[in-house]
């Protein structure tokens, strides 16, 4: 057992990260992100890591996609109106298939919307922000403790699958402080880049290796010498204008993601063997949803609860198998209803699928979600 | 022809390059080799960076460790890797657009972090790669394909941004003489802060057709004629400078350099 903390989500995060093995932090202010940027500040000079706050959202990422191409295990946060802004750069670290873990504390929005309210708007950004067909792989903690434990397994992702990987966390998980049991260092897994295995002179910086489509990445100033580019390139990271090298890197960059899908997914679930009611919620919306269900059970009302931790890739299959035995599905979002078409997507007729929406800053108070499920079973 | 220290620092292998037949960047390029090899840079510890644009191309052809980032973006990838590794070389070349449209923002906080990494500015006055559109260094007056009865915006004057903003090195030259170009980047390179070299180049294709110097040479004997020396200039009026290209160095002067504070920081921090 490790030491116990009451920590805040946010602080939490950069916490996890750091155990995670992150040394550098590109950052820019903004709420309700901003306590990961100051904890960053604070750690990673004890550690001679490097936190930097440049002159905007995009810089940031920049400088973090830049360590990381340097060797650096890199991190940047950011919320709403942030991460739109980095959008572009995301789609470098994409194209350019470097690591990097990416938070955005969710808010609501559009634009400046409520800077200080829980939202859950940005989840299809997450998956489409950036222009261009990509693999992705979100993450959406519910508590303190998994504000740490998905920081470790985000780097662990980045560094395996050679991509950006994001944590999309909100107002109300980032801000609220719960007690957390601190695992001790090397009870956790660490992934670190896959490194070339052969001499400079014959390394081919993406060329894959067929067992996992993932190519071996060196670090500038490690001996190696490579190009990076946004364009789309061949396998000496050379752009290309050829059909079937174009054809080859778009195909592998889907594929390095759907081949591990298994994985990758993460996803919890209560109550949802004899569910007859389930419901589907991520982030601060489980926690009320958690206490409706318990509380519906009390109420002899079988009703379930299936979290999804990965929002991207989503656990559909999973959630599929379930669908074949429950009534009813319910998605309680704080959003207009976004990951619901999801929900339908994987479901596809086998039960009835309920959107339940909040978008006036407040949270799903867990009556609200029982009176949804009381609905439903009437 | 380069010589053979200079042809090692080429990817010949993604030769033919994409730049027009007497395109200027070509001379920027020679000239920044020759001053690696000047330096006797070690081609595994030297990073070359850069944005979007023709300018931007130029990494691609160096063996060395080397980026092609977003448009306007790269001195923000470059400060990451310079940050992370600050032992290593860290070149940044970008064009006009790249540096003082788009990427203004990181420009000028780059100059005031005195980050050691040196900006090698290619200003050939347009949007060569989109097809001659106005950027902010095209004079009043000339044609683009945006500006089709004459620009009316002011011009940026690249040097002096980069001086207001804190650089601690800056200079200018034209491709009409790649020794200046070739020693002000050994200088610039050399020097321990954020140093800024712009390098009038030209575009015979995207400016000069519509500007009257449609041809590579013509673009040569028009930067030579308009060049005048810091030194001359500073007798000089407004008036007789207009349309003149002042050349030389205009700031070499020691300020604390940004990685060496910030590795001072840290130490302190954990001797605390």
């Amino acid at each position: 057992m490790g030491k116990v903390a009451f920590w805040q989500g946010n602080e939490a995060l950069a916490m996890g990260a750091l155990a995670a093995g992150c040394n550098f932090f590109g950052g820019y202010p903004i709420t309700p992100s901003t306590e990961i940027a100051e904890k960053m500040a604070e750690e990673l000079p004890k550690i001679d890591g490097r936190f930097i706050q440049m002159e905007d959202e995009i810089a940031a990422i920049a400088a973090t996609i830049g360590a990381s191409i340097a060797g650096s295990k890199s991190l940047t946060a950011t919320s709403g109106p942030g991460f739109s802004l980095k959008q572009e750069n995301l789609g470098l670290a994409y194209e350019a298939e470097v690591p990097m873990v990416l938070v955005d504390v969710m808010r609501g929005g559009p634009s400046t919307g409520l800077p200080t309210k829980a939202a859950q708007q940005d989840v299809m950004q997450a998956r489409w922000g950036t222009h261009g067909d990509h693999g992705t792989i979100a993450y959406a903690p519910s508590s303190v403790e998994e504000c740490y434990s998905l920081a470790i397994e985000a780097f662990n992702s980045a560094e395996r699958y050679r991509q950006p990987v994001l944590i999309m966390s909100d107002a109300e998980i980032g801000h609220m402080r719960e007690k957390i049991e601190i695992p001790e260092p090397g009870s956790f897994k660490i992934v670190n880049r896959k490194r070339p295995s052969v001499e400079p002179d014959k390394f081919l910086a993406y060329a894959a290796d067929p067992d996992d489509d993932i190519p071996a990445m060196a670090s500038f100033g490690d001996g190696y010498r490579w190009h990076v580019t946004g364009l789309t390139h061949n396998d000496w990271g050379f752009p290309t204008n050829n059909g079937d090298e174009i054809d080859k890197k778009m195909r592998r960059l889907m594929r390095k993601i759907d081949r591990f899908r298994d994985d990758i997914v993460k996803y919890d679930t209560l109550f949802a063997e004899d569910a007859e009611v389930l419901i589907v919620s991520y982030g601060s919306v489980a926690r009320s949803s958690t206490r409706a269900v318990k509380d519906a059970r009390a109420r002899n009302i079988k009703a379930g609860h299936f979290r999804p931790i990965t929002l991207w890739p989503f656990p559909d299959k999973e959630l599929e198998k379930l669908a074949r035995k429950v009534k009813t599905i319910i998605v309680p979002e704080l959003n207009c209803g976004q990951l619901v078409h999801e929900v339908e997507r994987a479901v596809h007729g086998k039960a009835k699928v309920v959107s339940a929406t909040l978008v006036n800053g407040e949270l799903f108070h867990p009556s609200e979600i029982l009176e949804k499920i009381t609905q439903e079973v009437r | 022809m380069p010589s053979k220290e200079v042809y090692s620092w080429l990817r010949t292998r993604f030769f033919p390059h994409m730049w027009c037949p007497g395109c200027g960047h070509g001379i920027v390029m020679h000239a920044l080799l020759r001053a690696l090899v000047d330096l006797e840079k070690d081609q595994n510890n030297t990073v070359i960076a850069s944005g979007i644009g023709c300018s931007s191309r130029l990494p691609g052809y160096i063996d060395a460790c080397t980026m092609h980032t977003t448009h306007g973006r790269s001195l923000g990838f470059a400060t990451g890797i310079k940050m992370s590794k600050p032992e290593l070389t860290v070149i940044d070349v970008m064009g006009d657009g790249d540096c003082s449209a788009i990427g203004g923002n990181h420009f000028i906080h780059a100059c005031r972090r005195n980050i050691d990494i040196t900006a090698i500015v290619m200003n050939n006055n347009i949007y060569g790669m989109t097809g001659g559109q106005a950027s902010p260094t095209t004079p009043g007056g000339a044609l683009a394909t945006t500006a089709p009865y004459g620009a009316i915006d002011p011009t940026f004057d690249i040097c002096r941004l980069a001086e207001g903003a804190g650089a601690t090195f800056v200079a200018r030259t034209t491709i009409a003489n790649p020794k200046q170009a070739e020693k002000f980047i050994v200088d610039a390179v050399k020097h321990k802060g954020f140093s800024v070299v712009e390098i009038v180049s030209s575009c015979h294709t995207q400016f000069g057709r519509k500007n009257n110097r449609k041809t590579p040479i013509s673009n040569i004997e028009y930067l030579k004629s308009a060049s005048v020396m810091k030194e001359k200039a500073k007798d000089m009026s407004p008036e007789d400078l207009l349309g003149k290209i002042v050349v030389g160095e205009f700031v070499n002067k020691v300020a604390p350099e940004y990685t060496e504070q910030y590795l001072a920081m840290t130490k302190k921090v954990r001797e605390a």
